[in-house]
């Protein structure tokens, strides 16, 4: 059977669906922490002794769900750092170029992903000091975007 | 090399509509330490992770990955699978295969869903093809109710037959602190639930339920030093045929039929009804109580009314189904399958506390899904 | 050493849209072809693994797409499972169903559209809904933040990466399935367009569809078949964090486990000096180096000067990748057990114009699943 067509027809379809997460109660611990008090917690394994930013409830290596809260600092080391130049409305949050970076809090063993900001991508350097800003207190609404960005610490770079 | 398996562990969260105060990672969590805690396990003693749910009623992509953190498989052998309503079964048939292939020892199996956090309906509708089958004939209900209209029409049977099979359930799950459902329905109070889609009513099929379900499979070896009665994994059998919701027989369940007969066939079973001592059910509504025990040679098409009100099947009967509630109490829709599996391992390993079927030689776990895609696991107290 | 063989494949070209085949017609088309080249018919299949992903397919039970047409409902249905995940994923549960004793013969396909949907929106859906999804991310800023990390670690340059594209993208000129083949110099790809930096338009996999099939066999079956078969000498997975502040990402300690653990099950001591070709899973150019060292095959921060002086090479000591890999075609799923397939067919000597000179006795053919390569299989082929 020939399945030659004069033409191909292509389907426009798009799966659009709400969706309810739930943070669960350490989650929302560390949320309202942020909305609230613009304060960043940690959570130490009693088994392994790690501190993990996002928090976790139970620790992600022995599964123990002994696991209590760390206040953490809001400055630290950066680890790494990107500089999205393509365009996707449909997803960012705000127009390209802007930076992710990654950075481990001072007395925390993982690092937060999140943007950097207050900075120009070419004065960026691994290993830098970094600071958090946040949100003015009446913009947050317990969304981890409540942390604005991370900037080199003492201010503006540039 | 090959070797013979047995399940050693499982472990369930308390079911329930909603699970606010835990994210899907957390959940997972709940259900992992649970199974571990059960068969005297710590995470170090896992040699590998099975996980699985439906992608869309979560809108996780890549759950494997995701859930590392809440699964314990952490710098572990991890691998997801998903087959629909039939993930579940399709997770401990995979958890099966990865010890009974000799590669893994002690493998941990999840199955999960937290339905509570999207329309049900709306995440099913896009299984069915996208030119022709999404804008009509799409979801969980059209088609089961497509299914009894036609069973009624072909053999007879009464609303009230179904509302039984519902009453059944119901009054097993009022045994299982785990269930969802706890609470014993009548008749009437089916018959007299909303209409959804004739001929099911409310009380005629199963809840949305947020919970998860982790069972551990063992190699003979394994399985003997950590347990003193696993329930042994004596069979699998899967049926996956159709495409189309147009291509299934809605007289029949051809998949069942055949599953079935494979495993019948290969384990010498000529009397089900006797030889089997309980059945946990993928019943995802009361009138597959019917038609699907009829697909498993329990009795003549037509004929299952009969064995449902003489109590055949109600716990003290000849074959008790679903001790456990069953899928009418009970639906998170990736664990559910899982959840099957893992009660009916319960049941030969004689700790199905407040449930329990005495004397379980035998038990068989089913699950569905997909487009009338049928699995199943026979679980025996001696290896095969 | 397995039991258990390759005895037949195919794969379709790789191509950005295939409006001419929907998924079941481009699963059609590669099982027919692996089953002649395996010399079999869909009735001496005993069990199928077809292996998909919802989100990429716009399509929850995805594997419902697939189910006639790979032949699992053939005469009244057959065994069947679904993996969603890469398709070495499907290869290694394909091979566990045929060790356990239950089956002798695995049918097991993949296919991926990535022209059908938003690669962006569909990778943005593997993180972390809480903390890391509202940021934005997705597969390319998140490789980037890994390729910075890696090369601020090691001391590598961009240049460094740039000579990994230069190389498979001109290897790729002698595969007719690739998608992108090109001669591509240093200056054109460090000119290239920036995406998400220090990753630029030529440091990047391209989105493609396509679909492949692999018939394993049982060597009860497998030594009475006339095709030479090749033989799974070695497999094996591992994951290791989600979170990517988790992990040091310039470094891939679920990769190394799974290395380890194949090369032992292959009996490998030295893997440079005993495999002869490579396939692995460039999504990125950075990835070639990164992937190539936690193998074992150079030390850490090594892999880019090997690249550099050839040694990886089309006519090298070793050739990765000389299919052109995954920056030459990226449809997802499949390109993992693209590379098994392209390994398989160099052991056999039927890879064509790209048939690397001298035999190749042993070969590795490597896949991922996650975010910057979060979780790892390797599989070890051989004659």
């Amino acid at each position: 059977m020939s399945r030659s067509a004069e033409e191909n027809i292509i389907f426009d379809g798009r799966i659009r669906m709400p969706y309810k997460w739930a943070a669960g109660e350490t989650s929302s611990y560390f949320l309202t922490q942020l909305r609230d008090h613009a304060k960043l917690w940690g959570t130490r394994c009693s088994v392994c002794q790690v501190i993990f930013i996002p928090p976790r409830k139970n620790c992600p290596r022995c599964v123990t769900a002994d696991t209590t809260w760390v206040e953490l600092p809001s400055r630290g080391v950066l680890q790494t750092f990107a500089v999205i130049y393509f365009s996707e409305p449909l997803l960012q949050p705000s127009e390209p170029p802007y930076i992710y970076g990654i950075v481990k809090l001072d007395g925390a063993d993982t690092g937060l992903t999140h943007f950097l900001g207050e900075v120009a991508p070419g004065e960026l350097r691994s290993g830098m000091r970094m600071e958090a800003v946040f949100k003015n207190k009446e913009d947050r609404s317990g969304l981890i975007t409540d942390l604005l960005y991370f900037r080199p610490e003492g201010g503006s770079a540039s | 090399m090959a070797q013979r398996v047995g399940i050693i562990g499982f472990g369930q969260t308390y079911h329930r509509s909603h699970r606010d105060d835990v994210n899907g990672v957390e959940l997972i969590n709940e259900a992992v330490r649970a199974a571990l805690e059960d068969a005297g396990l710590t995470i170090d003693d896992i040699d590998a992770v099975v996980i699985g749910n439906m992608d869309h009623f979560e809108a996780v992509n890549y759950v494997d990955t995701w859930s590392v953190d809440g699964s314990g498989a952490w710098m572990k052998p991890l691998i997801k699978l998903t087959t629909g309503g039939t993930t579940g079964s399709t997770l401990g048939i995979a958890g099966y295969h990865h010890a009974a292939s000799g590669l893994f020892d002690v493998v941990l199996v999840i199955g999960w869903e937290k339905n509570s956090e999207s329309d049900t309906t709306g995440a099913i509708i896009t299984c069915s093809d996208p030119i022709f089958d999404r804008f009509s004939f799409s979801g969980a209900l059209p088609g089961l109710a497509v299914e009894a209209s036609a069973y009624i029409k072909r053999y007879g049977i009464k609303e009230e037959d179904a509302a039984r099979v519902a009453v059944r359930d119901r009054a097993h799950g009022a045994n299982n602190p785990y269930a969802q459902l706890q609470t014993p329905v009548t008749i009437e109070e089916v018959m007299q639930s909303p209409m959804l889609s004739w001929p099911i009513k409310l009380l005629d099929i199963c809840p949305r339920s947020d919970g998860a379900a982790a069972v551990i499979f063992a190699g003979e070896r394994k399985a003997r030093q950590l347990c003193s009665q696993p329930a042994w994994v004596h069979y699998t059998a899967v049926r996956h045929s159709h495409t189309y919701f147009g291509d299934v027989d809605y007289t029949r369940l051809h998949t069942l039929e055949a599953a079935v007969q494979e495993l019948y066939h290969h384990m010498g079973i000529k009397e089900p009804l006797k030889e089997l001592d309980v059945v946990e059910l993928y019943q995802p509504y009361s009138f597959a109580g019917l038609k699907w025990i009829e697909a498993m040679g329990l009795c003549k098409p037509g004929e299952s009314p009969r064995l449902i009100w003489d109590g055949v099947t109600d716990m003290g009967g000849e074959l008790p189904f679903n001790p456990s509630g069953g899928v009418i109490c009970t639906n998170c829709i990736g664990a559910t399958g899982l959840l099957r599996i893992g009660e009916a391992a319960l049941q030969v390993m004689d700790r199905a506390i407040g449930r329990q079927v005495p004397d379980v030689n035998l038990a068989l776990a089913t699950g569905f899904g997909g487009a009338y895609w049928s699995d199943l696991m026979l679980l025996g107290k001696k290896p095969w | 050493m397995t039991d258990i063989a390759i005895v037949g494949m195919a794969q379709t070209p790789y191509r950005r849209r295939r409006d001419d085949a929907n998924f079941a017609e481009l699963i059609y088309g590669v099982t027919c072809e692996a089953l002649d080249d395996a010399g079999l018919e869909i009735g001496d299949i005993d069990n199928f693994i077809t292996v998909s992903n919802d989100f990429w397919d716009g399509r929850t039970i995805s594997s419902m797409a697939v189910q006639d047409a790979c032949g699992s409902s053939f005469d009244g249905g057959r065994n069947v499972s679904t993996v969603e995940g890469d398709g070495t994923f499907g290869l290694l549960y394909g091979m566990m169903r045929i060790l356990s004793g239950a089956y002798q013969t695995t049918l097991v396909v993949v296919h991926c559209k990535g022209s059908e949907g938003n690669m962006r929106l569909i990778t943005n859906g593997m993180f972390d809904y809480i903390y890391t999804r509202p940021l934005g991310i997705e597969a390319t800023g998140a490789a980037a933040l890994q390729a910075r990390r890696y090369m601020d670690k090691y001391k590598l340059t961009e240049e460094d990466f740039a000579h990994v594209s230069i190389k498979n993208r001109g290897n790729a000129l002698r595969n007719p399935n690739a998608q992108l083949a090109e001669t591509l110099s240093l200056d054109q790809v460090m000119a290239s367009k920036p995406i998400a930096s220090p990753l630029k338009l030529h440091d990047i996999s391209p989105i493609s569809d396509g679909a492949a099939a692999v018939v394993l066999a049982h060597r009860n079956v497998a030594n009475k078949l006339g095709r030479k078969p090749v033989w799974v000498k070695g497999i094996a997975h591992c994951s290791e964090a989600h979170f990517l502040g988790d992990r040091d990402l310039a470094e891939a300690p679920a990769l190394r486990d799974a290395a380890f653990r194949a090369y032992q099950m292959a009996g490998i001591e030295d893997p440079f000096a005993e495999i002869d070709l490579v396939e692995l899973y460039d999504a990125y150019s950075y990835m070639e180096p990164l992937w190539f060292e936690e193998l074992g095959f150079c030390p850490k921060g090594k892999g880019a000067e090997l690249i550099r002086l050839g040694a990886t090479a089309f006519d090298g000591p070793l050739p990765v990748n000389p299919s052109g890999g995954v920056l030459s075609a990226h449809a997802v799923l499949v390109a993992g057990l693209a590379r098994v397939i392209e390994a398989s067919l160099q052991i056999r000597g039927e890879a064509g114009e790209r048939q690397v000179e001298g035999p190749v006795e042993l070969a590795l053919a490597h896949g991922i699943n996650g975010p910057c390569g979060q979780s790892h299989c390797v599989v070890i082929l051989g004659e």
